[in-house]
């Protein structure tokens, strides 16, 4: 479903998703630093919005065709298009493909072109740019969540990879790490009750382990972990995984500016 | 909490009992299946992408396989009917039966027979239809449907068990499992003697031999099968394999992905009626092979449902199955198998069964269990999309409106301007909106402090100092 040859640089397009635009600036913030650090200059157009995902999952597929048009149109160049939200990155090697089955030659080879240059931020990293280990030191105890859309994707052995080579990160194994956060986009308001029951276990699972943190790749899991944590009165420390490797090498006794692959 | 969806109903309503069951035994199934497929294959993703890809083929040449299974059943002596839908499939059973001065027949598991309401039917005409699973025995002994495709009666504990067996005459209560099994040992062994017909599914035919594979953990089918003068087998049009050869893959990986086992306790393999030369075995035997809408499903975009080999491992790990149950469904397939299934099998009343593609969070974890790698989550998409496509209220009902959305996200300088405004949300208490969805979020979860636009403003001045460095 990923396309193999994926366009690789250090000249790349940012996708901010549409949580981070929304509520969370400080972890596109923190990719676009990242990415800086890693030697990538950086551009974000302007003209961004949403990858369509929402109306695509509610079955909607002509609000989405609508959508991703426009996401087709301002990403335009062949520069690598990276993005901090391993279900954004899903939409596009799955979801644009498939609302453009019946389309046009252009729209297919426009969502094919698209896919090629798509990349999940902590897949880029390590199978895009060749980072193997992570320079700094970051003391925690970390619950990563799997996050269900980098299922058959790079992104979480990527970001274990990374997470396990910093100094004083200890990753958690918890159980039932394959279940989901239960948010599933309009799931989480049209199942409100089945919603709620995976997040609330989800939450047992995470914590039970007594991490100092949650990470995950992925924002939307985010929103509706944390949203069922605060009004059950259990909010928990969470970060993106960009965040813990920006603290990393912020945390690094010698701060090389820039990492080289 | 209120909500407009059946299934979500039915979670929310569930014993904590059932639901401590289900989930238990999900839980279960899921690890056992993964420590057997470690345990036997260094690589076991690439035997399900494997299996995928050789009932993918088979459903591609589909009308040539079966043409050739049919040719060597009926070289091996068994008589083979085609039945386009439940109605005809029954007919023809009972037409076996009333051929044969018949009235007794002993079942062993089969989810096509619960599909076509086999056991209702054969009641209704006078005949005696007995199930010889025991899961499926104490389904029909409490009139209830099952709610798994391998464990009937994951709904049930063993008091209600012990109760059923109680009121139907076998036995003063006792709730020891044992005593329970024994009971009905005692009572199912008369009745496999009493039988005159015995009527068993199929995992698998073999289209190279015409080869009838079934595989039970209680040895029920042969029972079944063996002190009856009559065997028919009454089977999907979909359940073939090219070779013989290939059962090697798929009895590996229909056992380890439905219960965790290595192999199934039995497994036997059926070329036809009996010989002249053998002692015994039925000397009879029938082939139904049951359409039931499967060619249409074949001829459309959800065709590779067809691969399915009915393990039940996408129910076991699903979390809306764990919190719903299998009964939630509505249906003879619960589960994201079902959930894709039943609605097409429901051929006109599809529409009552739209809602069912809803019932996931498109977590994925269904196809990634998958043994024969079916894209679970991209067949339920294809259904919201038929189901909106088709203006089904019973789909759409609870999931907000996205088309005004659509506009915003498709107008760069509406989608800014909103980011900033958006900021009045924070001053908002969110219980007076009048927003379903705002509603339905609210009630469990919070919000996180709304920050639109702040991105854009840092990079802004980001790139003006960058650019400031660089000169």
């Amino acid at each position: 479903m990923i396309p193999a040859n994926r366009i690789v640089g250090k000249q790349v397009q940012f996708m901010i998703t549409c949580l981070c635009d929304t509520f969370y600036d400080h972890v596109a913030q923190a990719s676009v630093e990242l990415l800086e650090q890693v030697g990538c200059l950086v551009d974000v157009p302007d003209g961004q919005t949403c990858c369509g995902q929402p109306a695509f999952n509610a079955g909607d597929w002509e609000s989405a065709r609508k959508v991703i048009r426009h996401t087709l149109r301002t990403f335009t160049g062949d520069q690598p298009i990276i993005i901090p939200s391993g279900s954004c990155a899903h939409m596009v090697f799955h979801g644009y493909q498939l609302v453009f089955e019946n389309g046009t030659d252009a729209e297919k080879e426009a969502a094919r072109t698209l896919a090629g240059r798509t990349w999940e931020i902590c897949d880029f990293l390590v199978n895009g740019l060749g980072i193997q280990t992570w320079h700094g030191r970051f003391d925690g105890k970390i619950s990563l969540h799997r996050s269900c859309h980098t299922r058959g994707s790079n992104t979480y052995s990527a970001a274990l990879q990374l997470l396990r080579s910093i100094d004083g990160v200890e990753i958690l194994e918890f159980d039932e790490s394959e279940q989901c956060c239960g948010f599933g986009g309009t799931f989480s308001v049209a199942y409100p009750n089945t919603s709620a029951a995976m997040g609330t276990l989800k939450i047992d699972k995470l914590t039970a382990v007594k991490p100092d943190l949650i990470g995950a790749v992925d924002m939307a899991c985010m929103l509706h972990l944390s949203g069922l944590a605060e009004k059950q009165k259990r909010p928990f420390r969470k970060m993106h995984v960009v965040e813990i490797l920006l603290q990393a090498l912020r945390n690094a006794p010698t701060n090389p500016p820039v990492i080289h692959s | 909490m209120k909500t407009s969806q059946p299934i979500d109903a039915f979670g929310r309503d569930l014993s904590q009992e059932v639901k401590e069951s289900v989930y238990s035994s999900s839980k279960a199934k899921y690890d056992k299946r993964i420590g057997a497929l470690n345990a036997g294959y260094i690589a076991p993703d690439s035997l399900r992408k494997l299996a995928g890809q050789i009932k993918q083929h088979t459903l591609e040449n589909l009308p040539s396989y079966l043409e050739s299974a049919i040719g060597k059943l009926e070289a091996n002596g068994a008589k083979v009917h085609y039945a386009k839908d439940g109605e005809e499939a029954n007919a023809t059973i009972l037409g076996i039966m009333n051929a044969a001065g018949a009235t007794k027949l002993i079942k062993s598991k089969s989810m096509v027979s619960e599909e076509i309401h086999l056991n209702a039917f054969l009641e209704n005409n006078g005949c005696e239809s007995v199930e010889s699973d025991l899961g499926e025995f104490i389904v029909q002994l409490d009139h209830d449907m099952p709610s798994h495709i391998v464990t009937p009666i994951v709904h049930k504990n063993r008091q209600q068990i012990a109760t059923t067996f109680e009121k139907m005459g076998l036995g003063d209560y006792n709730d020891d499992p044992t005593t329970i099994t024994r009971r009905a040992r005692t009572y199912l062994r008369k009745k496999y003697l009493e039988a005159e017909v015995g009527l068993t599914g199929a995992n698998f035919v073999s289209a190279e031999s015409g080869r009838i594979v079934l595989v039970t953990n209680e040895g029920n089918a042969r029972f079944s099968i063996c002190a009856n003068r009559i065997h028919i087998v009454l089977v999907g049009i979909e359940k073939l394999v090219p070779r013989d050869k290939d059962l090697a893959l798929f009895l590996n990986l229909l056992a380890r992905s439905a219960t965790g086992q290595q192999l199934t306790v039995y497994t036997q393999f059926i070329n036809g009626p009996k010989a002249p030369d053998q002692i015994d075995g039925p000397g009879e035997m029938h082939v139904v092979f049951l359409d039931n809408g499967r060619s249409e499903i074949l001829a459309g975009e959800f065709q590779s449902i067809l691969r399915c080999i009915r393990c039940g491992a996408c129910l076991n790990v699903c979390p809306v199955y764990r919190q719903t149950s299998g009964h939630a469904y509505r249906a003879v397939y619960p589960g994201p198998v079902g959930a894709v299934l039943s609605p097409l099998l429901a051929g006109k009343r599809y529409p009552e069964f739209a809602d069912l593609p809803k019932a996931s969070s498109l977590c994925g974890a269904c196809n990634e269990v998958c043994p024969v790698d079916i894209p679970l989550p991209e067949l339920l998409l294809r259904h919201r999309n038929k189901s909106k496509l088709e203006h089904i209220q019973k789909a759409s009902a609870g999931t907000p409106p996205l088309g005004g959305w659509a506009v915003l996200c498709s107008t760069p300088s509406m989608w800014k301007s909103t980011l900033t405004l958006g900021k009045v949300m924070d001053y908002v208490p969110m219980k007076l909106v009048p927003v379903p969805a705002v509603q339905a979020w609210t009630q469990t979860r919070t919000l996180p402090p709304f920050r639109g636009g702040k991105f854009r403003g840092w990079y802004k001045e980001h790139r003006k100092h960058d650019s400031g460095n660089n000169q």
